[in-house]
């Protein structure tokens, strides 16, 4: 039902905010974004960890970037083209922030490899616009967001790492090996993560 | 290169702006549909509303480009205004839950209320939907004004399960504590709102519709 | 202008059936996870949602076919992703008109149809290369291969955490749903569980063709 004109509530508070995106409601565990490179990425802790930096990064970038994408379409009474801005500006940033880590980090450049542009394809950036922009957050909101929800991808991402490197020296089954295992020990990271509801948010 | 750049924009910018147009009236219908829908279910016996919003002087009709928060007023066959129906919304179990409450101004008190979006545990926090001593809260709750008219006598709250003892609480589910809990708070603070609003322009709100 | 190489295929039934099965976008390829676990709490939504990414897959596959040999190399990646994004406002409009109950349970994933990988993917890898019917058809192949991947997902989540199927009870009264399943750990669950089937699957027949011929061996 499309509710015109602002539902009130109270306004989230900026921790609140970090929180719901980084814990109770984390991107990866909870919210399903970011599957891909969580699957293909989480093998050593190191990768992990470059991986969750560039992808804080681009979140920022992109959530700056769509909050005066939308903030400007609908001034223009154009809002039926904001996926296709929002996804040209995400692709434009990360082709950025390749240059940039190329530039100055050629080390972190190469073990990042074939990741780096595929953030392009990380529902996780894409869903962040999306939700920044439904759930109506000003600039600030918007980008303690972004950055609880980076902070949460890392997380997810650094766990993960952790338990499959411990596994990659335990004997499992050989029919489990690879995605099915991994997706196995999602589920009991989500599972965990369940625990976290309510978190920050008892107000009332 | 820009030519192709620019060739693809344009078909693409074409396509779009194409099913823009033609779904835009479809689209539009259904929301009015599904709104109708909420709002006849929320105050029983309507079978006609109109729209209005309340601005910083007050209500006032939906439409004429006033900014505020909307609200339905909803009329029966004789064209007599039911009752007032307005959203809410609070942070529940896992994200917001948003509901639409039905007043009624002649006994000043809360006739029904409509689950709109909410992502709460099934089995557990989507009992408020369905559990029907839950929603028997909402048939008639108090929710009369103050002696001034600037908020509600008595506010309400969700209280735990079997110790409603006032007509303005909420006799919360047992084992959906949180969900039950922001079902009061959205409620409370959508008629801390409203009611005052309403009560004083409840002349406008019976008048017949300018034309 | 950069012309890309035109190893053109021959049409066949293969083109279509390989996205089904043994090129399966989900449980071969591990491509587009993210819808594959979210909307799958329900056969409809699963369906629904297959059904959407399968038109975005033939709409963008006919138009980056249409168009290979006009789009330069260098900004291949650019066009392909505007078109995708095109056909997915498309069908975000579309879903809509047809239904916002729908629209409401499938969220954000339909706008999100767009960084799908198995879209980006089949452009690169097969519809910029190919002529028109083959991309179509292979886009269709990927498309149902999706779709029953998800339905796979969808009705045992359902039937499991809900104790429905397409909406219809299945079981009496007392059927006590695991509601874990409908939930997202339930989501990453059941598709490991499909996994492990179809690797499971895999090895075995493997196995038997390395004993048949081995056999052929040791007899020859």
């Amino acid at each position: 039902m499309s509710v015109r004109g602002r539902v009130q509530m109270q306004a989230e508070s900026l921790s609140f905010i970090f929180l719901n995106a980084a814990l109770v409601n984390n991107f990866v565990l909870a919210m399903f974004l970011g599957i891909c490179p969580f699957l293909g990425v989480s093998a050593k802790k190191e990768t992990a960890w470059n991986m969750g930096l560039a992808v804080i990064f681009v979140m920022l970038v992109s959530s700056l970037s769509a909050y005066g994408i939308n903030w400007l379409l609908t001034r223009l009474d154009l809002e039926f083209l904001r996926l296709i801005c929002y996804i040209a500006v995400i692709a434009s940033a990360v082709q950025l922030v390749e240059m940039f880590i190329k530039k100055f980090s050629p080390g972190l450049f190469r073990s990042l490899g074939i990741f780096l542009p595929l953030i392009t394809t990380n529902c996780a950036i894409l869903g962040l616009a999306l939700f920044q922009t439904a759930k109506k957050y000003d600039l600030i909101q918007s980008l303690v967001y972004a950055l609880g929800a980076g902070v949460g991808f890392t997380l997810a991402l650094m766990l993960m790492a952790g338990l499959r490197e411990r596994l990659s020296l335990a004997r499992v089954p050989d029919v489990s090996q690879g995605a099915a295992l991994t997706l196995i020990l999602a589920g009991l990271l989500s599972l965990a993560f369940m625990g976290f509801a309510g978190l920050g948010g008892s107000h009332g | 290169m820009l030519r192709t750049l620019g060739g693809i924009a344009t078909i693409s910018g074409l396509l779009v702006v194409l099913v823009y147009q033609v779904t835009l009236p479809i689209i539009a219908e259904n929301q009015r549909v599904r709104t109708e829908r909420a709002v006849f279910q929320v105050i029983p016996g309507a079978v006609s509303k109109r729209d209005f919003v309340l601005t910083d002087q007050g209500l006032e009709p939906a439409g004429g480009g006033a900014q505020g928060e909307i609200l339905y007023a909803a009329y029966d066959s004789a064209g007599a205004l039911k009752g007032v129906a307005f959203p809410g919304g609070a942070q529940g179990y896992s994200d917001v839950i948003r509901f639409l409450f039905g007043y009624d101004p002649a006994c000043q008190c809360i006739v029904g209320i409509r689950v709109l979006k909410s992502t709460e545990t099934p089995g557990l926090g989507d009992k408020i939907e369905k559990d029907p001593a839950f929603l028997a809260n909402f048939q008639s709750l108090d929710a009369s004004l103050n002696a001034d008219g600037s908020g509600l006598a008595n506010p309400i709250e969700t209280v735990k399960h079997g110790t409603k003892t006032d007509p303005w609480q909420i006799d919360a589910i047992s084992g959906a504590t949180i969900s039950s809990n922001a079902t009061g708070r959205a409620l409370n603070e959508a008629a801390q709102r409203m009611v005052p609003a309403v009560q004083r322009s409840l002349a406008l709100l019976r008048s017949p519709p300018q034309p | 202008m950069a012309k890309l190489p035109n190893r053109q295929e021959a049409l066949t039934l293969d083109t279509f059936v390989r996205g089904l099965w043994k090129e399966n976008p989900v449980f071969v390829m591990l491509l587009g996870m993210c819808p594959t676990l979210a909307v799958t709490n329900s056969a409809v939504n699963a369906i629904a949602m297959g059904l959407a990414t399968t038109f975005v897959l033939l709409g963008s596959g006919a138009l980056v076919s249409l168009l290979r040999n006009w789009i330069p190399k260098q900004v291949r990646i650019a066009s392909y992703i505007v078109i995708i994004a095109t056909f997915v406002t498309m069908v975000d409009y579309g879903i809509q008109a047809i239904s916002l109950d729908l629209y409401a349970a499938l969220g954000a994933f339909i706008q999100l149809i767009v960084v799908n990988c198995i879209i980006l993917g089949r452009a690169e890898a097969y519809a910029s290369k190919q002529r028109l019917v083959p991309a179509l058809v292979n886009a269709l192949g990927m498309g149902m291969g999706f779709t029953l991947a998800l339905l796979a997902l969808g009705a045992v989540r359902e039937i499991l955490g809900n104790g429905t199927l397409f909406g219809v009870q299945l079981f009496a009264e007392s059927f006590q749903p695991w509601v874990v399943m409908i939930l997202p750990p339930g989501g990453f669950f059941v598709l490991g569980g499909w996994l492990l089937l179809f690797n499971w699957l895999k090895t075995r027949s493997e196995r038997k063709v390395l004993e048949r011929t081995g056999a052929r061996a040791n007899a020859g």
